[in-house]
């Protein structure tokens, strides 16, 4: 008894001596409630048959309570949405990882150090432009008229492609483009990784008379594992979350496309800012985060299991 | 060439040092590595000829890398009235500078609390900014709640607030903070200063390397935002320099769509800026960053280097 009323006074003169820290943490606490934690409180919403003029407390409840998450769920366009998302959430992932090790171990190679730079710098360059920007490149680059791609097929005899109105083409097309602005920057991680890598390694390998091929396949590949399992974790807890800005500004948002680009963070746009159907949108984006913290805490409980060393917590 | 016999297998042999680096598959990873950094290098190349071409210039040969007969026309047509683009400027340099200095400091203090060993609670508060990387309300509620409980819209503080904290870069910075002896700390503590003089005097001046990273990619992140510009912002003259390329990118793409236009539109079409116009205005919004690409590189390289093996 009289141990723990020592304790509860330890902690409460520990909580007196922290009041500078809790005063500095207050501003990053307050803005983290203001956009972070008000919004997870207003996932009632998608509980709620919303009215602009009742407000969220004075909107009433859905009757049945999941009504809007049943309208959702019949609905053929959400569902196509959500197929895509998920189609192309994995495609990227997949094709990503693999060209991004690909790409990392092509720039490992490269002996001479200021072509290696210049090489990591070039293909790190694409990460840093706006999706808008990305969305100019691409209208270039594909135009029926005077695109680059349509003059090349010109020039070489063939048929000019409408990249506008094809949506069967449009997640290769998505792919390249993801490829071309993320493969330097996870190279640059992948790269840091490898630079950590012990020479001697290496050095014994030669030694053992490895060719190269076969230092990569028993060096470099499982001293990067760990790394690429972390990166595979966090994308994979993202899977039915897209980037907006991605689809949205690099399709230019043409109607024709929806068939295969139209992702649920699309949709859920659409249905706010368009049509202005709350119900729907706010169950889709519920549907999302609820579906995503689950993956996360699966995911890093396999990557825990595998190899502790790679679990985020 | 030596060969030599390894104890269990095959006969494997050690080419000369010299002769490793002329393999032909050595040649082959080179000449595609070195391809693959052009390609990256290619649409900007096209977009800056681009915008220095002639409308008939592009109508014939397309975009060009150099053009033949380059001119100033598609920035003279946007500099024309150049006050929509100075605003812009305008607002992306303020939202740039303003919400970088901000969200730098407001994130590193964070950064430095979460890494005093003896802070009371400490457990609750490193999960209070955790959580927030695992779950949202989405996009509904986010934008429900500033718009309506906020009413946040329309101001230069709807550009710069929502994104100001971020949990990834708090750990950043509490992890670095980690790594710095507590002697420091302690001695500091004994002399009688206050947490916050040793947050600024000691430990921001010692954490230059991890506070100039996130200063980077904070500001890169204002600079580029155009999301924000979209869903709180409608009066024109507070619409960022993104917003400005997107709206002209779909006021485009809005009219090129429409099959059988009325002659009004047909008309407004033959008006309606080419795509050097909007070459020009990609390097009027995204120039200053590629301009300070190469100085700036390395240490954003360096940058996500520390933050992937410590993170």
């Amino acid at each position: 008894m009289k141990n723990k009323t020592k304790q509860k006074s330890r902690t409460f003169q520990k909580m007196k001596n922290s009041w500078q820290l809790y005063l500095m943490a207050l501003p990053a606490m307050a803005l983290l409630f203001a956009f972070s934690y008000m919004p997870m409180g207003g996932i009632i919403i998608a509980f709620k048959n919303y009215r602009l003029r009742d407000g969220i407390f004075g909107s009433a409840w859905q009757d049945p309570l999941f009504r809007n998450f049943s309208i959702l769920f019949n609905n053929p366009t959400a569902l196509r949405a959500l197929r895509n998302t998920i189609l192309l959430n994995l495609l990227f992932i997949i094709a990503g990882t693999i060209f991004a090790l690909l790409l990392t171990l092509a720039i490992n190679e490269i002996v001479q150090v200021r072509l290696k730079k210049l090489c990591q710098s070039l293909t790190f360059l694409p990460f840093f432009i706006s999706t808008v920007v990305v969305g100019v490149f691409v209208s270039g680059m594909l135009a029926f008229e005077g695109g680059t791609i349509n003059r090349l097929l010109v020039n070489l005899g063939f048929e000019r492609i409408n990249f506008f109105s094809s949506p069967a083409l449009w997640p290769w097309i998505l792919l390249i483009i993801r490829i071309w602005q993320g493969a330097g920057h996870t190279a640059v991680i992948y790269l840091a990784t490898i630079a950590g890598i012990d020479e001697t390694y290496y050095e014994a390998a030669r030694l053992d008379g490895a060719t190269r091929i076969q230092q990569i396949k028993h060096i470099t590949l499982p001293l990067l594992k760990p790394t690429v399992i972390i990166m595979l974790l966090l994308a994979v807890g993202g899977i039915v979350k897209a980037d907006f800005g991605f689809f949205y500004n690099i399709t230019q948002d043409v109607p024709l496309l929806h068939a295969t680009t139209d992702v649920l963070d699309t949709f859920i746009f659409r249905a706010l800012r368009t049509t202005g159907d709350i119900g729907i949108s706010s169950a889709a984006g519920l549907f999302q985060s609820i579906v995503g913290l689950c993956m996360v805490l699966v995911m890093n409980h396999i990557a825990r299991k595998y190899e502790s060393e790679s679990a985020l917590f | 060439m030596m060969s030599k016999q390894t104890a269990k297998k095959e006969t494997v042999y050690i080419p000369k040092k010299k002769k490793e680096k002329f393999s032909i598959g050595r040649c082959v990873v080179y000449f595609l590595t070195i391809g693959f950094a052009i390609l990256c290098l290619y649409p900007f190349a096209m977009v800056i000829g681009g915008s220095f071409m002639t409308q008939q210039e592009v109508l014939d040969f397309g975009f060009r890398l150099i053009p033949e007969d380059p001119t100033l026309e598609s920035y003279n047509m946007l500099l024309a009235n150049p006050g929509m683009i100075l605003n812009g400027y305008r607002i992306t340099l303020t939202v740039t500078v303003v919400g970088t200095l901000l969200s730098v400091f407001v994130n590193s203090m964070m950064g430095y609390v979460l890494s005093r060993k003896q802070l009371a609670g400490k457990k609750f508060i490193n999960f209070y900014v955790l959580f927030t990387m695992l779950f949202g309300g989405g996009m509904v509620p986010w934008y429900i709640i500033t718009t309506q409980v906020y009413g946040l819209t329309d101001s230069i503080w709807a550009l710069i607030l929502p994104n100001l904290v971020g949990a990834w870069n708090i750990f950043l910075v509490r992890n670095y903070f980690n790594s710095i002896p507590s002697e420091l700390y302690e001695s500091a503590k004994v002399d009688g200063a206050k947490e916050f003089t040793i947050f600024t005097r000691i430990y921001l001046p010692l954490g230059k390397p991890v506070i100039a990273t996130i200063s980077l990619f904070i500001a890169l992140a204002y600079w580029n935002d155009w999301w924000l510009g979209l869903m709180l912002i409608n009066r024109d003259e507070l619409q960022p320099l993104q917003m400005l390329l997107r709206r002209m990118m779909a006021n485009i793409q809005f009219l090129q769509t429409m099959p059988n236009a009325p002659l009004e539109v047909q008309r407004m079409l033959a008006n309606v800026p080419g795509d050097g116009v909007r070459f020009a205005m990609v390097i009027l919004t995204t120039g200053p960053i590629i301009l300070l690409y190469p100085f700036l590189q390395k240490y954003f390289i360096k940058g996500i280097m520390v933050g992937a093996v410590k993170g």
